[in-house]
């Protein structure tokens, strides 16, 4: 239950401060708005809907989920983390933090997709769900064992994505597809190796971030 | 000095045999290559640009082997040679994508058109950029082998995920795709013995050619990490 304290304590020193959740909202809304001015009065095709669907979660994620690890860092924290708690533990409750934060990330973009763009009209809504599950589970675990060699790293801030984009690229690749295909109104069945690879992709990253994990966190 | 000889021998021989035999529909003499439809003239590629993608595959999966024997035992030595392993493989990664490129000019009418195995070798040169990257932020030496080590296995398990899983899924046009018709998936496609021979000899010469230029990579870091080690006492 250690994990759960270290979420509590982060979501307390969040709320506190809410600095996270501000700069990801305001960050949201910037790059949704830099996509509708572009955009003007032309409709766009599902395809490209689907694309930059997930090209706003990505860089959102990219600004908002390293702060996990890098205001242990910053405020010099890590060491008495170290002390009190596991590595598995430290990391169990930063992935829960970052699953959250994710979740309501997401959530809010995907509804203000449904309401600004027009192509964003999802037929399979099952599918879509699965999707934005497993998408987002993925998302935050890869996000969070990155955001640690960072924090590690001195917490160069422009490595952050530069790093995480070829982890994320499968997960990424493989879920604007089915999120087109949930546009689509594809079935179910169709889709099921896509799901399959999302699913497998969630579970390798989880093993492999528990694993190695240990490495990162003690010098 | 007689297999460096034996070596160049090889790879001269692949090279010449490779450019210079002639495509013919009914192959009769030994050094006459099958017609391969769809495929062409344009298929004499295999002996040079398969190669270079094993070659980026395998430098990747030396560096990962030398991160994981670092993390176990902390030997800098195991760091130095993981590094060496990368820098080799991106040198014959951005061979593959140069040489794929130039082939799908011919092939397929455009340099680049965003095809499976373009995806994944785009991808594969992202991870090796971001690596290094990585190693040149970290000023700490054993906090940069740590740490790189860690990334270059996280980064070495979506590997799979580019190279067996994206080809299978997404429809495609390089040969061995999910819906190729023509040219069948790679292995058994239609070459002739004395074709499959000069292409596994091509593989054999580049593969010794590989371990042969890491070696001398490797020494070379650990020589440098030496003088100036010295330097610094001295």
């Amino acid at each position: 239950m250690k994990a759960y304290a270290l979420f509590r304590k982060d979501l307390h020193s969040e709320l506190r401060t809410r600095y996270a959740v501000n700069s990801l909202a305001m960050f949201i809304i910037v790059a949704i708005s830099v996509i509708l001015f572009s955009i003007g009065q032309e409709k766009i095709n599902e395809n490209l809907t689907a694309g930059l669907f997930w090209v706003v979660i990505f860089f959102s994620a990219m600004s908002g989920l390293a702060r996990a690890f890098v205001s242990e860092e910053e405020r010099g924290t890590a060491l008495t983390l170290q002390l009190i708690a596991a590595p598995s533990t430290v990391f169990s409750g930063k992935l829960i933090f970052n699953i959250v934060l994710v979740f309501a990330m997401n959530t809010i973009i995907s509804l203000l997709y449904a309401a600004l763009f027009e192509s964003f009209v999802i037929k399979n809504f099952p599918l879509f769900f699965t999707t934005f599950v497993l998408g987002n589970i993925g998302l935050a675990v890869s996000s969070t064992i990155i955001a640690a060699i960072i924090a590690k790293a001195g917490s160069k801030g422009t490595l952050y994505p530069v790093l995480s984009f070829p982890i994320l690229l499968p997960l990424i690749l493989t879920s604007v597809s089915l999120t087109l295909s949930s546009i689509d109104g594809t079935s179910f069945a169709e889709s099921i190796f896509e799901i399959a690879i999302v699913a497998c992709y969630d579970v390798i990253m989880i093993s492999a971030a528990y694993m190695l994990f240990d490495f990162i966190w003690k010098d | 000095m007689i297999w460096k000889i034996g070596l160049f021998l090889l790879l001269s021989f692949v090279s010449i045999a490779g450019i210079t035999f002639p495509i013919v529909e009914n192959p009769v003499s030994w050094y006459q290559f099958p017609l391969i439809p769809g495929l062409e003239e344009n298929a004499k590629i295999i002996f040079f640009h398969v190669p270079t993608a094993w070659l980026t595959v395998i430098a990747f999966l030396m560096s990962t082997i030398f991160s994981i024997k670092y993390l176990r035992k902390r030997n800098l030595d195991d760091d130095a040679k993981s590094y060496a392993a990368a820098q080799l493989g991106i040198i014959f990664c951005i061979l593959a994508t140069v040489t794929g490129a130039v082939w799908a000019k011919f092939a397929w009418g455009s340099f680049w058109s965003w095809d499976p195995r373009q995806t994944s070798i785009f991808a594969l040169l992202l991870i090796y950029g971001a690596w290094f990257a990585l190693r040149s932020a970290i000023e700490q030496e054993d906090k940069r082998a740590a740490l790189s080590a860690v990334y270059s296995i996280i980064a070495f398990i979506t590997v799979p995920f580019f190279i067996f899983v994206m080809p299978r899924i997404m429809a495609g046009l390089h040969p061995g795709s999910a819906d190729d018709t023509n040219s069948g998936p790679v292995i058994d496609f239609k070459m002739n013995g004395n074709m499959q021979l000069i292409f596994f000899l091509s593989l054999i010469g580049f593969t010794i050619l590989y371990f042969w230029m890491w070696k001398i990579g490797y020494r070379s870091l650990l020589l440098k990490e030496k003088i100036n080690k010295q330097y610094i006492r001295g």
